[in-house]
């Protein structure tokens, strides 16, 4: 949920990588922590397991510049992929502005990229969105990898509605500023548009 | 009731401020602040120059979604209260009408007795001004800064 203020002037959005485990979504936060400029980027706050797997979430607050006078801000989370920490990619989706889905190119992992859109849009419907009502966007990520699916097929089984997608190697950085202007366009569009992901969601 | 986007206008945000700073004195706190759920600052006061707010913001809403979660599982409504202890800092975590968090974080120049009365009064403080603020934002009259947006406007923000 989108956050003006108008006496500092500054318009707030939260934008969550979601996406099966070990698909990339913290090396997207990292490699854009990593290239920013320090004035336009707070500290990256990683919640994780002594493995480095994702327990929580992480968090990158971005400034990406003005519009008409108002500083937009975004603030990136990641959710933990891993299957049994559903509980907790629930509590991360509340308030959420626009979605990355990051997918794992990988063929071997084809099934657990459609298990976690399943999940996604299972979550989001219990906080009173739809997936298809909200900003949206998918990434096809690790296509550096040897046995990869191609591009066509990924989209055919992930991206029947043809929202905007992006082939990435998050590491090396390719797709992943592409993929972040291409949400942060959604989002702010929305915005504009005066709604905010079909409705406004129950309150718990 | 709905959960509709928060919008902080000057009055109200100017109201939320004057509480703030009040209860920084009257806790005899070191900081104090105020996020909303999702995790954005809404308003901050006392010692803030060595803070990482926005980092601390997060972190507070994660910490509280995460609560909120275990008192679901426990068929409980919510925690409406959390206080963590350290060796030199304390951090007194309150949810102030199931929408924004009042956090104050204070030493040992005060007392935890101290700080959780002034919250309570600061609480019931709160609540009635975001209540009045929610009001205002349903009001289907209520402008917002962004109709007059322009594709153009987006695409320019992201010229490198």
């Amino acid at each position: 949920m989108s956050f003006i203020n108008y006496l500092s002037r500054e318009i707030n959005c939260k934008i969550v990588y979601y996406g099966p485990g070990l698909c990339g979504k913290t090396t997207n936060l990292q490699y854009i922590y990593n290239k920013t400029n320090p004035e336009a980027k707070g500290k990256m706050i990683s919640l994780a397991t002594e493995t480095e797997r994702t327990l929580f979430f992480d968090f990158l607050p971005l400034a990406l510049g003005e519009i008409r006078g108002f500083k937009t801000r975004f603030h990136l989370y990641t959710v933990p992929g891993q299957v049994f920490y559903d509980a907790s990619r629930k509590l991360i989706l509340k308030g959420v502005d626009g979605v990355v889905f990051v997918a794992d190119s990988q063929i071997a992992r084809m099934e657990a990229n459609l298990e976690s859109m399943e999940n996604l849009r299972t979550n989001l419907a219990e906080q009173g969105y739809s997936l298809d009502k909200l900003p949206y966007v998918i990434q096809y990520n690790k296509r550096d990898m040897p046995s990869i699916a191609p591009v066509e097929e990924l989209r055919s089984v992930l991206n029947p509605n043809g929202v905007p997608d992006f082939e990435a190697v998050a590491p090396t950085g390719d797709g992943v500023f592409e993929t972040l202007k291409a949400i942060a366009k959604l989002v702010l569009t929305e915005l504009k548009r005066g709604g905010a992901g079909g409705g406004a969601p129950p309150r718990r | 009731m709905t959960n509709p986007q928060m919008v902080m206008y000057e009055e109200e945000f100017n109201q939320i401020q004057a509480i703030v700073d009040r209860l920084v004195r009257e806790a005899n706190a070191q900081v104090v602040f105020i996020i909303d759920k999702n995790g954005q600052l809404i308003s901050a006061s006392g010692e803030t120059d060595q803070l990482d707010t926005t980092s601390l913001a997060s972190l507070t809403a994660g910490n509280i979604a995460a609560t909120g979660g275990i008192a679901k599982l426990l068929r409980e409504n919510e925690f409406t209260t959390q206080f963590h202890e350290g060796e030199r800092a304390n951090i007194h975590i309150q949810l102030v009408g199931n929408r924004v968090i009042l956090v104050v974080i204070f030493d040992n120049k005060t007392s935890l007795g101290l700080v959780r009365l002034r919250v309570k009064k600061a609480s019931e403080e709160l609540n009635s001004i975001f209540e009045a603020l929610l009001s205002k934002v349903q009001d289907p009259n209520h402008e917002t800064p962004f109709a007059e947006i322009t594709d153009d406007d987006i695409d320019n923000l992201f010229n490198d």
